[in-house]
């Protein structure tokens, strides 16, 4: 059997296990709960477009253009029984005058007004609700990702060696099999997870009626999100590993992540500080832990040239393969010591399996 | 070309510490082996190396006079001195992992588990998880995670610790037919007793040494010294004066002797015949408990 065979095996049974996982299930649930409920429920208290009373068919034509539910009455009185009734919320009556209950009417009022051409000055600056929600939801989604899945990679890891497992399943297949079928089965389970969440909500904002400007505002930052993401998680996935193989009990892995659990939060809150300071995020979105957060920010609010994403993600890349080596021989050198925690440098040291 | 597992001149240090010194040994087809030796005598280390999980410092294994490859080592059945299944898998899902990790098909995997489960016993428990099983019944499970694939090879170490005397009866059984279809076996225990009963052949380690090796009647014999018991009717302490003969235990009419090189014990014999009727006369042969005691010292 190749190498591939095994981890492929290795991954199935990964998938497997967690698909079964009442922890893992519920919280993909909660989180698709949070993404109906972010895009559908804020149109459905809207309660659809504003109810206008008038007599004028004139008014009633304009209204309607303007995208506003009419209700056609006969007098004047009437109409403005409904408004105090609260059955509409406003009525256009003679003179023209328009009536309200406590607010003044704006979509009314500039439904039957002729505006002034508006000419932008900078057209593409980014709506500031936008600026603030893209950043903090990608690196929310990154930092949320890679620490609980990798967690969940450490904790899968301790559990084989905490339970002895690990001798039978080294003796059958090679350890690189074992490290690359875990790495693959969360990283797959982490992407599904997110697909999944990103279906719903945009199903949710389809439905709910938002812009379609900002979904094309938004579409190429995530388009450049996701391989920043993936290569990032691959990486962060397999330094998880390594700490999980370090740990020789559950109650280890706490103490033996705290460094990895720094290098995962420690951008995430860098990134939202210091949104604002050009050169700082210049240099995160080049450093590998950091940049699958600041770099696609910084294309979002448009501070990266075109080739600056290409060279970061090389960055990223060549960092990957470089801790991949280092994950797999922490992996590989500690998987065997069962008893008590494995110092890095011991692991690093003692790489002695059999391929 | 024969079907021999044989370990060449393998040496292993933990730093500093030698673990394995220059130990060779052979496991022959069709033949129950008992490797035998103190605590962290090396029987682990050595096990390990065989199958790959440790890589020795010099020296290699090979089968059927290959040194062995991943591919070959897929053909063995191996049982950790350190036992573990994950705790809640259930018992066939566990099984059946374990044999497609051996390269079974699905289909394979899942026949060779039903019937392993329900010749050890576990047939109606095959889908709880293992968690819920007594040791001794986690015991037999880890013994199917090593027979799932058909193993051509067994290397088992303490397959029998943590067992009832009934479950080491269904386990030695499904050992011995591995054995009779061809496969050498080899496992190390603790109960002397045991491996006394069980193995055709024997591997004495200690300290990091193989120290004696071979058939178990050629070891009896070869560590059996020119050692008799006698018993009469009378009182047997005439012995005492009798030319060529050392007292061991003395116990009335019963009694235990060394003789000197040269002696011939049938002269003891009819020596003891001449003071009156002798009920039993014959050479003493070493347990393994005493063999493996000499071996040690």
């Amino acid at each position: 059997m190749t190498t591939l065979a095994a981890a492929r095996l290795v991954a199935a049974r990964e998938i497997r296990v967690k698909l079964r996982d009442k922890t893992f299930l519920i919280s993909t649930a909660f989180f698709l709960l949070i993404a109906i409920a972010s895009t559908v429920l804020p149109s459905l208290l809207d309660g659809g477009p504003a109810k206008v009373a008038t007599t004028d068919p004139t008014v009633a034509t304009a209204l309607q253009r303007a995208g506003l539910e009419v209700r056609p009455v006969t007098t004047d009185a009437e109409a403005e029984r409904l408004v105090r009734d609260g059955d509409v919320e406003a009525a256009v009556v003679a003179g023209p005058t328009v009536l309200g209950l406590e607010e003044a009417p704006g979509e009314v009022v500039e439904a039957l007004s002729t505006a002034p051409p508006v000419r932008l000055l900078d057209p593409d600056a980014t709506d500031p609700f936008l600026a603030f929600l893209v950043p903090f939801a990608l690196a929310f989604l990154f930092f949320m990702t890679s620490f609980t899945f990798g967690l969940q990679i450490a904790m899968s890891v301790t559990e084989e060696k905490q339970t002895r497992i690990v001798e039978i399943l080294v003796a059958s297949v090679p350890v690189r099999a074992l490290l690359a079928g875990k790495v693959a089965a969360m990283t797959l389970l982490a992407f599904g997870q997110i697909a999944l969440i990103a279906v719903v909500a945009l199903v949710g904002m389809r439905i709910a009626g938002v812009d379609a400007d900002v979904t094309a505002l938004v579409g190429p930052t995530i388009a450049w999100f996701l391989p920043f993401f993936l290569i990032g998680f691959v990486m962060l996935a397999t330094l998880w590993a390594g700490v999980g193989a370090l740990a020789a009990r559950q109650e280890d892995i706490n103490g033996a992540s705290a460094p990895l659990q720094l290098a995962v939060m420690g951008p995430f809150f860098a990134v939202l500080f210091l949104q604002e300071n050009a050169a700082a995020m210049t240099a995160l979105s080049y450093i590998p832990f950091s940049s699958p957060i600041a770099m696609p920010v910084r294309l979002f609010t448009g501070d990266a040239a075109g080739w600056e994403p290409v060279v970061s993600l090389l960055v990223l890349a060549v960092s990957t393969v470089v801790f991949l080596a280092v994950g797999a021989r922490v992996y590989e050198g500690s998987l065997l010591r069962t008893n008590g925690r494995t110092s890095f440098a011991t692991a690093w040291r003692s790489r002695s399996t059999v391929g | 070309m024969t079907n021999v597992l044989k370990v060449e001149a393998v040496s292993r240090s933990f730093g500093d510490r030698r673990v394995l010194e220059d130990v060779s040994f052979t496991v022959e087809a069709g033949r129950m082996t008992g490797f035998v030796g103190a605590n962290g005598a090396g029987k682990t280390t050595a096990m390990r190396i065989m199958l790959g999980v440790l890589a020795a410092d010099a020296g290699e294994v090979t089968w059927q006079g290959v040194p062995l490859t991943r591919q070959l080592r897929h053909r063995f059945g191996y049982m950790p001195e350190e036992r573990g299944l994950y705790p809640k898998m259930t018992i066939s899902d566990q099984i059946i992992y374990l044999g497609r990790l051996h390269g079974l098909s699905a289909d394979a995997a899942r026949r060779n588990t039903d019937a392993l489960l329900e010749r050890l016993g576990l047939g109606d428990r095959a889908g709880e998880q293992v968690e819920k099983l007594s040791l001794g019944n986690q015991q037999r499970v880890q013994i199917a995670a090593a027979l799932v694939h058909d193993p051509e090879v067994l290397v088992l170490d303490e397959p029998f610790s943590g067992l009832d005397p009934l479950a080491v009866d269904v386990v030695v059984g499904v050992l011995r037919e591995r054995a009779a279809a061809g496969a050498p076996v080899l496992f190390s225990s603790h109960q002397l007793d045991v491996v006394e009963r069980l193995c055709d052949d024997l591997v004495i380690i200690a300290g990091g040494r193989i120290r004696a090796s071979g058939s178990r009647t050629e070891l009896r014999a070869g560590y059996a010294l020119p050692r008799f018991a006698v018993e009469v009717d009378t009182d047997a302490g005439w012995l005492r004066d009798q030319p060529g003969v050392t007292l061991i235990d003395l116990d009335g009419a019963r009694a235990v002797f060394d003789l000197a090189p040269g002696t011939d014990d049938q002269e003891v014999l009819r020596a003891a015949l001449a003071r009156g009727p002798v009920r039993s006369f014959g050479p003493v042969t070493p347990s393994l408990a005493e063999i493996f005691r000499e071996v040690n010292q």
